[in-house]
């Protein structure tokens, strides 16, 4: 099945520009995947062994904090790449990834995506900076929202 | 510069030539305009310095006097002859009677009852007050407190022949003679003519002054030597505006490292603001209960002189926008000498000096735009 | 550019004595939010964009942008957020007291200019209240835009203002309401992140769009980034700003922002000629 799913990554906007052969040899390591409303994507402190390409509908990164529940810390949708422990040892989820509403996504394997970004570091890099550049995004969001810019204020 | 909004006096007068009065005369002229219902005010040695107040005749004038003046000092000297108008200009600007320090606002204050007529402006203060009249009447709302106090008011003009230590009125193409937005301009003779005075009707109600006074045609000498005084005092500037294009130079400069360094040394007392003649920020108070000046209990609304050197002045719900002495410093001058040329039209500084002389730190505007010019 | 200051108008009321208006009702939006309608003693029009000068007599005078529809000139809206003296004596206001009112006041939203593109609304927090009238006048001329796209963010799903609306806006209007906080429980079923996040998914047509934004300065500064990352041109975006205000008038010199007098220039402005101020810390 790998064969049909890269005319699907070549459309994801997250893989947008990525070289025809890198893009045949990582669809080998992806899968149509499903989640139902309330189901999770992946949970914190397990190992993160994949990501997900979100196709359609909300994912929530959430923390579960005692005596205040779960905290919705980000939510992320259709287009959107949850998921970068794969990356980055020790390979463990952050966060809960819970579906808010039913997910398709793309589920890609960490280890065999690895282990071809091993072989061919031109992958590797050009991967390694798409990941970057998301992880900066995220960063800079979570400083806006640290910011607190709705805040109450009050002075005088 | 812009012309005066005040049209009786944009108007060409019954030009009869300038005319020349004996200084012993100088009271006819106070009386005339005394007689058409105004109030005069002028300059008086008070508390050390020369400021401006109500005055009767000659005689409230500082006759002898003149100031020297420095950054951050000033002081009064006796002259050796008797010169009347023999100083620069004192911590007083006109403003003070046109834009009064606090007014009230609601309930609407009275107007005053009779118009001043001012004995005494230079030509730097003729530019201030023409700045003035561009923010408070030159726009979509006009300030009626300001206006009720300007329409009328009579203005004698006196060309400077003293200029200080901290004058830079030639710099910014304010000085040091009067050219306009004045009913009477008089020169101030202290030659072997005689103590005198050479007076140029600037409107129809100044040249009736003169006619009144029965003051006599100028001899081309007296004329001549006007022009002397006023050539010796562009002469006799303490300081220099760098000219160069100012807006240009400070709008590329916002990053520039001479804030920090003026912003080492400035208090941030707001003293340039308060002596400045240009400055017009004002704050707006509500007062009720015992506080209230009525009496009657109800809640008044207020104004008074405001500095953009205060945390307030720029404070939004949760702080002040300006909160650092470098931004407060930068806006200051940056308005002066930039900004407010965008948003009124004119420059905001013309080279009175006062807020160098009156700085208790001694900063002085001239050297600060230099600095940044040296190394833009 | 293109505001209502440069149409011809009478000679304005005086900035100095304001008129006293019946609230009619006040209506809580949340915690510290309150919609106050108020009454004026004779049919008042403004632009979408103006505000007025508040007032409650002896605690002092703000300026509040007018958050209802332009086309209604017998009660006129105002959203007001609790942040301090003057703001809380005006949430405290009930129906049959008074508020001191004078204005309408500033520059106002080009909607004409807008019309035959794409229209892109971005609000943050009460943001939202001064773009409502401009969104009332573009719904009434519904058939003059494109898409009409709302992004709007707020701290919390309880401090959404105007949520009834927004879904009936979505519904009956066609537009394109995209909300998101800062952070929520598990309750909240949208989305949760800053607003600039919201654009790049959005739908719109960049190179004919407008964008107009209000929002808290650092959330203005980082959706012009993202409204220009998507190719809207920088002079078809506006933005409202907020300075410290006592006359409105143009004459007490407060509300400075470099070469602007906000209550005179603004609170509209095309971000073009704003670009280099905004980029200057503690102008």
């Amino acid at each position: 099945m790998p064969q049909t799913l890269e005319p699907l990554l070549r459309s994801q906007p997250f893989f947008a520009g990525l070289a025809p052969g890198h893009v045949a040899l990582i669809a080998g390591c992806a899968a149509n995947v499903v989640f139902p409303a309330g189901t999770f994507l992946f949970r914190e402190g397990e190992p993160a062994e994949t990501f997900f390409l979100i196709r359609e509908g909300r994912v929530a990164l959430e923390i579960a904090a005692p005596g205040r529940g779960a905290l919705v810390v980000q939510t992320l949708g259709e287009g959107d790449v949850a998921g970068f422990s794969w990356l980055i040892e020790p390979h463990r989820w952050e966060f809960d990834g819970r579906a808010v509403r039913r997910v398709r996504a793309v589920q890609m394997d960490g280890t065999c995506l690895r282990g071809k970004c091993d072989t061919d570091p031109r992958l590797g890099y050009d991967l390694m900076r798409r990941f970057a550049a998301m992880a900066s995004n995220r960063l800079q969001s979570t400083r806006l929202q640290l910011l607190d810019v709705y805040g109450h204020a009050h002075g005088s | 510069m812009t012309e005066t909004v005040n049209q009786r006096q944009a108007r060409p007068a019954d030009r009869a030539g300038p005319a020349a009065f004996p200084a012993s005369a100088l009271d006819h002229m106070l009386d005339a305009i005394r007689r058409r219902g105004f109030r005069l005010v002028g300059p008086v040695v008070r508390d050390g310095a020369i400021c401006y107040d109500d005055i009767t005749a000659a005689a409230d004038l500082p006759a002898g006097w003149t100031d020297e003046q420095d950054a951050g000092a000033y002081r009064l000297r006796r002259r050796d002859d008797g010169a009347l108008f023999g100083y620069a200009t004192g911590p007083h600007s006109w403003k003070k009677y046109l834009f009064p320090p606090a007014a009230r606002l609601l309930p609407p204050e009275q107007p005053p009852d009779r118009p001043f007529a001012f004995i005494g402006v230079r030509a730097c203060e003729l530019h201030a007050i023409a700045i003035q009249d561009r923010v408070f009447l030159g726009g979509q709302h006009k300030d009626p407190h300001y206006e009720g106090r300007r329409a009328e008011a009579f203005i004698v003009a006196v060309n400077c022949g003293e200029p200080g230590g901290t004058c830079f009125c030639v710099s910014m193409a304010a000085g040091p003679r009067a050219a306009s937005g004045f009913d009477i301009a008089l020169t101030e003779l202290l030659d072997d003519g005689g103590h005198r005075f050479l007076a140029e009707a600037g409107s129809e109600r100044g040249a009736d002054v003169l006619r009144q006074m029965r003051a006599r045609p100028a001899a081309d000498a007296d004329i001549r030597a006007s022009r002397t005084v006023s050539e010796r005092a562009a002469a006799a500037m303490g300081r220099a505006m760098p000219q160069l294009d100012l807006r240009g130079l400070l709008y590329e400069n916002y990053g520039h490292a001479r804030w920090d360094d003026v912003a080492a040394r400035c208090l941030s007392c707001g003293n340039c603001t308060m002596v400045c003649p240009t400055c017009f920020c004002f704050g707006v108070e509500d007062v009720c209960g015992l506080s209230a000046g009525t009496g009657d209990g109800n809640p008044e609304r207020r104004r008074s002189w405001d500095s953009c050197f205060t945390m307030d002045h720029s404070y939004l719900h949760g702080g002040p926008v300006r909160v650092s002495v470098r931004s407060r410093y930068r806006q200051w001058l940056t308005h002066k000498l930039a900004t407010w040329e965008d948003q009124f039209g004119t420059p905001g500084c013309v080279g009175c000096g006062r807020c160098i002389t009156w700085c208790p730190a001694g900063i002085d505007i001239t050297q600060e735009v230099a600095a940044i010019a040296a190394d833009p | 550019m293109r505001t209502a200051a440069d149409t011809v108008r009478p000679a304005p009321p005086s900035w100095i004595q304001p008129r006293q208006w019946r609230v009619a009702a006040a209506d809580r939006e949340s915690a510290d939010v309150v919609t106050l309608a108020l009454t004026p003693p004779e049919p008042f029009r403004f632009q979408p964009g103006q505000f007025n000068m508040l007032s409650v007599p002896g605690i002092g005078e703000v300026p509040i942008s007018i958050s209802g529809d332009p086309a209604v000139t017998g009660r006129v809206l105002h959203t007001i957020r609790d942040v301090g003296p003057v703001t809380r004596a005006l949430c405290a206001l009930g129906p049959g007291q008074h508020a001191g009112v004078r204005g309408p006041y500033g520059t106002s939203w080009p909607l004409a200019a807008a019309e035959g593109g794409d229209l892109v609304i971005v609000a943050g927090g009460i943001g939202l209240p001064p773009l409502r009238p401009a969104l009332y006048q573009a719904i009434g001329r519904r058939d003059r835009f494109g898409r009409i796209v709302l992004l709007y963010g707020a701290r919390t799903p309880a401090d959404l203002l105007f949520a009834r609306e927004l879904r009936s806006w979505r519904s009956r209007f066609g537009l394109d309401v995209q909300v998101t906080v800062d952070s929520a429980g598990r309750g909240w079923h949208g989305s949760v992140g800053v607003v600039p996040g919201l654009i790049p998914r959005a739908r719109f047509d960049p190179a004919a769009a407008t964008a107009f934004v209000v929002g808290p300065e650092v959330m203005m500064r980082f959706t012009v980034r993202g409204l220009l990352a998507a190719g809207v041109p920088d002079d078809r975006v506006y933005l409202s700003m907020e300075r410290n205000m006592q006359c409105a008038a143009a004459l007490c010199g407060h509300c400075q922002l470099g070469p602007f007098l906000v209550c005179r220039d603004g609170p509209v402005f095309c971000y073009r000629p704003l670009a280099r101020w905004l980029g200057i810390r503690e102008v």
